[in-house]
């Protein structure tokens, strides 16, 4: 194994607390920051694992990182996997559009509810 | 009941992600990872690996999470737009010191952000991070100052335009290489590590930027000004 258990630990705890967070709780701004945790923990969880040890981060702004002089080839070993990294990229920011979305709904449903709590509002949730 | 059921189901999802773990960690890049890492340069010329994935080898995907983002917005947008049943609270204005602030600040929060953006292919950065930045500058100025109207025609039109010139930039290298966002012989690569390089992919996270920034700075408006106007409307 590689060292990265203490950030993939980390990241799985982040996202079963919260997992824990949408099931208990019943206010629903709380379930939105629960929702927003496991969007975190998994950003955390798909960089880490992306993560070599040793190696860098993948932007080649020094000629020793080239394979040999005089050429633009990359010595890919080392570097860590941007892949990962690139994707998490985009995520946050999705993240950001859909936690704004769900605090919308819970606007409009406080409006019709004039409540925020979970079991106010049906079949919704179990 | 319920509580234990999700203990259970907690700790097994827990469990099994665990599991999980050891088959996920690499030992060392995969065979297209290889490519794009050793590649990147040759290919793209930009420094940093990240962006020439994000723009260009998976610049599709990124034209995709764009609209999955724009999608977002806009239903926000669109279930606060429907402002009946909402209780209207007074706003409490901003301290002099916090008013003072964001004045001094604004300006230098956007600079910073198109920095970011602008120098996408070559420091850790790019259009999603600079446009956050940006938008959070406008936070700022409207968390200052309540009443504050922020040009919402501009806004769209800078989030459309933006938005049509990503698409623009893919369809020139479709006709120029003969594929969607190809980059090599649309625009010349440049010289490695400066800033005039990496062909057309700053040119796109300058827009990705502009569309980013303008798009969760009109969200931020939207948010600030719902109960505003409704007040207004009581008047």
């Amino acid at each position: 194994m590689a060292g990265n258990e203490l950030y993939v630990a980390t990241a799985l705890i982040v996202i079963l607390v919260g997992f824990a967070t949408v099931l208990v709780k019943r206010n629903l701004l709380k379930i939105v920051i629960g929702f927003s945790l496991v969007d975190s923990g998994a950003n955390l969880l798909i960089v880490s694992l992306g993560y070599l040890p040793g190696r860098t981060a993948p932007i080649v702004d020094n000629a020793d990182m080239l394979a040999r002089h005089g050429s633009l080839l990359v010595d890919a070993s080392k570097f860590v996997d941007p892949v990962p990294q690139a994707l998490v990229l985009t995520a946050i920011v999705i993240g950001v559009g859909v936690t704004a979305l769900m605090l919308a709904y819970v606007v409009r449903l406080y409006a019709t509810g004039k409540t925020l709590d979970v079991r106010e509002f049906g079949r919704m949730k179990w | 009941m319920k509580q234990v059921i999700s203990v259970i189901a907690l700790v097994t999802l827990g469990f099994v992600l665990w599991q999980l773990v050891p088959i996920a960690i690499p030992s060392g890049l995969g065979p297209v990872t290889q490519h794009y890492v050793a590649d990147g340069l040759v290919d793209n010329g930009g420094s940093n690996l990240v962006t020439s994935i994000v723009v260009n080898y998976r610049g599709f995907d990124t034209l995709g999470e764009v609209t999955v983002l724009f999608l977002a917005v806009s239903g926000a947008a669109f279930v606060l737009r429907r402002r009946s049943g909402l209780e209207v609270y007074e706003p409490i204005p901003a301290s002099e010191i916090v008013q003072t602030g964001a004045r001094l600040l604004f300006a230098p929060i956007v600079v910073f952000g198109a920095y970011i953006f602008v120098h996408g292919h070559l420091t850790p950065g790019g259009g999603f991070q600079g446009g956050a930045v940006v938008a959070s500058g406008v936070l700022l100025l409207l968390l200052a100052d309540r009443d504050r109207r922020l040009p919402h025609g501009l806004l769209s039109w800078v989030e459309s335009l933006s938005g049509f010139g990503f698409v623009l930039a893919g369809v020139a290298g479709l006709l120029a290489a003969g594929s969607f966002l190809a980059n090599r012989g649309v625009l010349p690569l440049g010289q490695w590590n400066r800033l005039a390089s990496a062909g057309i992919i700053p040119v796109i996270y300058v827009l990705i930027g502009l569309k980013v920034g303008s798009e969760l700075s009109a969200l931020l408006d939207l948010m600030v000004h719902a109960a505003n106007e409704r007040e207004e409307a009581h008047r």
